[in-house]
C-alpha cells in the first residue's frame, strides 16, 4: 500500500467539500460520533439529509460564514491506498491557499459544475495545477444530476476544457461525470450514467500511478544534519543526514558536495541499524563519504554525473503570500531545502492575469499575484529546473521583518 | 536490501525524521514533549531513526498533571533509562502549589486545563524555542488545518488566521523572541498508522493500552478509572469492567472502552472496525463544538 496525495480547489458552489464529504463517507471513514456531531448539525441539504460538506469545514469562522478560508487535510484509507487530501479554497482571494495546498500533491482534482461549463475559476484552478507541476488531472464534472444526466453536456465540457488543458500544456487529464450530492461515479458507478464508460473517481484514484520511484538521475540530498556521536567507540564517526530529495544513491557512487564542489565517494549508507546499497528518493538516511570533506547543513551531495545548476541569479515563477506587498528594494531570505541565503527580487518580468492566463507588464507584486521574476541571491543555489525536479526547483521567500513566508518560488532557468 | 519497497509506513516514517532534523537544524533550544501515550512513544522512536548513533539534540519534556495513570510513569521512567536521553518534568501539582493555576472543583474537575499553564511555564523557564509534539491531523477538525510547524507567540497562543503558508517539504522556522514554534513531525498519520507502525517497529508500550479489568464508574455515559484524582460521591458506583484505554491522558479526563483486545492486532483490528473515533474518548473536546480551536489558541498543545 501506497500514498496518493491529492489536491481539490473549488468553490462552495461547486460542491467541493460535499465531493470530498462524498469520498470519505461512501468509503467509511466517518466514524460514529464524528457524523453524530454532523447530525447534530444544523446545516441540512434541502431534502433533510445531511450536509456533507460541514466535514472539510475546521475552524470556527469557516463554520459560521460556511467557507473554507484555508488548506484542510483530510485523511481515508481504502484496502488499496492511504490517501492525504488536501482541500483549498477556490475564490480568487485564497490564491495561495490554493498554491500551498497544490504543492505537495500527486495529483488534482478540478470541479467543473456541468451547469456552468468551462468558466474563470477552472482556468484560474486549472492554472495553479499546470503552475504548480502537478502530474494527473481528474477533471469532475460535477452535478450531473441537474443536467438530466445528459451524455451531450458532458461532452461539450469535455471538449471546452481539452483546449484549456492544451493550452497549459496539462498532458494527464481524465475525465469523469460525477454527482457529489447523489453520490453517483463518486465511490459507486452510477446506473444514471450507462454512457459514461470509464471508472467512478475513487477506482481511478486508488489505480492511478504514484510514481513514486523516481528513476531520474538526478541523485540529490541537501544535509540537514550532521551526526558525530564523538564517544570513544564512534571516535571518528561523521555521517550526513538528510531525505533524499530525487534520484537514487548507491554506493561507490562519485558525488559532488556543493557549493564547495568537494568530490568523494559514497562509502556506506544507513538507516538506524541497517546498512543499505542504495537510498532512494523520499528516504531519510545517514550517508559516508570516504573522503574528508567539509559538510555542513545547507549543503548538498548530488550525482557527480548529473549536476544541478548553480547561479546567484535564478529566473523564477513567484506567487505573493503576503498582505504587504513585495518590495524590490528590500533583502529577503531564501529558503531552498536546507540552505537559507539572503535575496533579492531584483526584477519583475510579467504578472499572470490567472483568470485570462494574459501576461502583462508589472512593477509591483501584491498577495495572491503569480508572475516571473528574477531571484538574485546571495550565495548561489544548487538547483534544478522546477519542471525537471520539484522539489530541488523550488524555494520560499521570507520577511525578515515578520518571519512569515511570503513568497513561494519555481525555479525556470539560470540567467546567464 | 538492493529492492526498493517504499510503502506508506516507509513514506510516513521518512517524512518524519525530515521534519525531526529541520528542528534539530533550525532551532537552539527544542524539546520532545513526551505524555507517554503512543503517539509520543513513537515520536521517540522516530528520534532515534532521526539522530542515533548520535545523542537527541534534545531533552524530553513531560508535563505531569500527578493525576497519571501509575503504568505511564513506570514505562516512562524505563523508557528513559534505555535511551539515554534527558528527561525534564513539569509539574502541574507545582503550579497549583504555586498558586499558579487554581484547581477546579466540582464533579467533572480535571488537571487538563491546567496542563497548559505548566507547559507555557517550563518552556519560559527552559527557554525551548521549538516543541515537538504527537499531534495528529485526523484527530480534530482545528488540527486538520494546523501547519507541521505552528508558531506560538509569547502568550502560547495559535492564531489559526495568521498560519504561515507550508509549502512543499520546506519548514519555515524564523521566530521572533519569546516565540516558539509547536511542531508535529507525525500531522500526517492517522491513528490506524500510528498502530501498524508500532507493530511493525516492535515498539512496546505501557500496558493500559491493553485490555485489563479495573474499577471504572459511568460518567456523562463514558467509563473512566475509579481513582483518588476523580471527585466521586454516593451516585457514583464502581464496578469491574475489562477495559482498555485509546489514548494517555490526565486519569480525571480519559475515558476507558470496553474491550477483550490484548495483542496489538486485536487492537488494529478494533480500531479498523471501530466507530467511535480517538479524541471521542476524551470528556475535554465535548465542551463546545469549538472546544479544541478554543484549547489550542489559548497554547494547548
Amino acid at each position: 500500500m501506497n500514498i496518493l496525495k491529492f489536491f481539490t480547489a473549488g468553490s462552495v458552489d461547486d460542491g467541493k467539500s460535499t465531493l470530498i464529504g462524498r469520498l470519505l463517507y461512501d468509503t467509511d471513514s466517518i466514524l460514529a460520533d464524528q457524523l453524530e456531531a454532523l447530525q447534530s448539525s444544523n446545516r441540512k441539504n434541502d431534502d433533510g439529509t445531511i450536509d456533507l460538506a460541514i466535514l472539510t469545514d475546521g475552524l470556527r469562522a469557516e463554520r459560521e460564514q460556511g467557507i473554507t478560508i484555508d488548506v484542510a487535510y483530510k485523511y481515508f484509507q481504502t484496502e488499496k491506498r492511504k490517501f492525504i487530501i488536501a482541500d483549498t479554497p477556490g475564490h480568487i482571494q485564497y490564491t495561495r491557499n490554493m498554491v500551498t495546498g497544490a504543492s505537495t500533491a500527486n495529483l488534482a482534482i478540478i470541479l467543473i459544475d456541468a451547469r456552468n461549463s468551462v468558466v474563470e475559476q477552472t482556468i484560474r484552478h486549472s492554472y495553479i495545477v499546470s503552475l504548480l507541476g502537478i502530474k494527473h488531472v481528474v477533471v469532475c464534472i460535477n452535478k450531473m444530476d441537474m443536467v438530466d444526466y445528459s451524455e451531450t453536456v458532458y461532452n461539450s465540457i469535455i471538449e471546452k476544457y481539452k483546449v484549456l488543458a492544451q493550452q497549459l500544456k496539462l498532458e494527464d487529464v481524465t475525465y469523469i461525470p460525477v454527482s457529489a450530492l447523489k453520490g453517483d461515479n463518486v465511490v459507486q458507478n452510477s446506473g444514471n450514467m450507462e454512457w459514461y464508460e470509464g471508472e467512478s473517481l475513487l477506482h481511478f484514484l486508488e489505480q492511478v500511478d504514484t510514481d513514486h520511484l523516481d528513476r531520474s538521475q538526478l541523485a540529490r540530498m541537501p544535509v540537514q544534519w550532521v551526526v558525530r556521536p564523538q564517544t570513544d567507540e564512534l571516535h571518528d564517526y561523521r555521517g550526513y543526514a538528510g531525505r533524499v530529495l530525487s534520484g537514487t544513491f548507491n554506493l561507490n557512487d562519485k558525488v559532488n558536495v556543493l557549493p564547495s564542489g568537494a568530490s568523494s565517494t559514497i562509502e556506506k549508507i544507513e538507516f538506524f541499524d541497517e546498512e543499505l546499497d542504495a537510498a532512494h528518493a523520499g528516504e531519510s538516511v545517514i550517508i559516508h563519504l570516504k573522503d574528508d570533506v567539509d559538510i555542513s547543513r545547507g549543503d548538498t551531495i548530488v550525482n557527480a554525473a548529473a549536476l544541478p545548476q548553480e547561479s546567484k541569479l535564478i529566473e523564477a515563477d513567484l506567487c505573493w503570500m503576503d498582505a504587504r506587498a513585495l518590495d524590490t528594494s528590500i533583502m529577503y531570505n531564501i529558503q531552498h531545502n536546507s540552505k537559507v541565503t539572503k535575496c533579492k527580487i531584483s526584477e519583475i518580468l510579467h504578472k499572470v492575469d490567472i483568470n485570462t492566463l494574459e501576461k502583462h507588464a508589472a512593477d509591483e507584486f501584491k498577495l495572491n499575484d503569480i508572475g516571473r521574476v528574477i531571484v538574485k541571491t546571495a550565495d548561489a543555489l544548487a538547483f534544478d529546473l522546477y519542471d525537471d525536479n520539484r522539489a530541488n526547483g523550488s524555494a520560499i521567500l521570507v520577511d525578515s521583518r515578520t518571519n512569515l513566508t511570503v513568497g513561494a518560488l519555481m525555479f525556470r532557468a539560470a540567467v546567464e | 536490501m538492493s529492492t526498493y519497497n517504499f510503502d506508506y509506513l516507509d513514506e510516513l516514517e521518512a517524512e518524519a525524521i525530515h521534519i525531526l532534523r529541520e528542528v534539530a537544524g533550525q532551532f537552539e533550544k527544542p524539546a520532545l514533549l513526551f505524555s507517554g501515550g503512543k503517539d509520543s512513544i513513537t515520536l521517540v522512536r522516530l528520534a532515534e531513526k532521526a539522530f542515533r548513533p548520535g545523542k537527541f539534540p534534545f531533552p524530553l519534556v513531560h508535563i505531569d498533571t500527578g493525576h497519571n495513570f501509575e503504568e505511564t510513569i513506570t514505562y516512562r521512567d524505563k523508557m528513559v533509562e534505555r535511551i539515554g536521553e534527558k528527561l525534564i518534568i513539569g509539574s502541574v501539582q507545582e503550579s497549583i502549589d504555586q498558586g499558579k493555576v487554581v484547581e477546579q472543583t466540582g464533579k467533572n474537575a480535571s488537571r487538563n486545563a491546567l496542563q497548559t499553564v505548566t507547559l507555557l511555564d517550563t518552556i519560559a523557564k527552559h527557554q525551548f524555542d521549538a516543541c515537538i509534539g504527537g499531534a495528529r491531523r485526523d484527530e480534530e477538525k482545528a488540527r486538520a488545518k494546523e501547519r507541521i510547524f505552528s508558531v506560538r507567540d509569547e502568550f502560547g497562543q495559535w492564531d489559526p488566521k495568521r498560519q504561515r503558508p507550508e509549502l512543499w517539504n520546506i519548514y519555515n522556522g524564523k521566530i521572533h523572541k519569546g516565540e516558539n514554534i509547536r511542531v508535529f513531525p507525525i500531522s500526517n498519520w492517522t491513528e490506524l498508522d500510528v498502530w501498524n507502525y508500532i507493530r511493525r517497529e516492535k515498539i512496546e508500550l505501557p500496558s493500559i493500552y491493553f485490555s485489563h479489568e479495573r474499577d471504572v464508574i459511568t460518567r456523562n455515559g463514558q467509563l473512566m478509572a475509579a481513582s483518588p484524582f476523580l471527585n466521586m460521591d454516593d451516585e457514583d458506583v464502581v464496578f469491574r469492567k475489562q477495559v482498555r484505554f485509546r489514548t494517555v491522558g490526565d486519569m480525571s479526563c480519559t475515558a476507558a472502552v470496553e474491550s477483550e483486545a490484548t495483542l496489538i492486532d486485536d487492537i488494529i483490528a478494533e480500531i479498523s472496525a471501530s466507530k467511535i473515533s480517538e479524541r471521542g474518548a476524551r470528556l475535554d473536546d465535548k465542551v463546545s463544538e469549538a472546544a479544541m480551536e478554543d484549547r489550542k489558541k489559548g497554547g494547548y498543545f
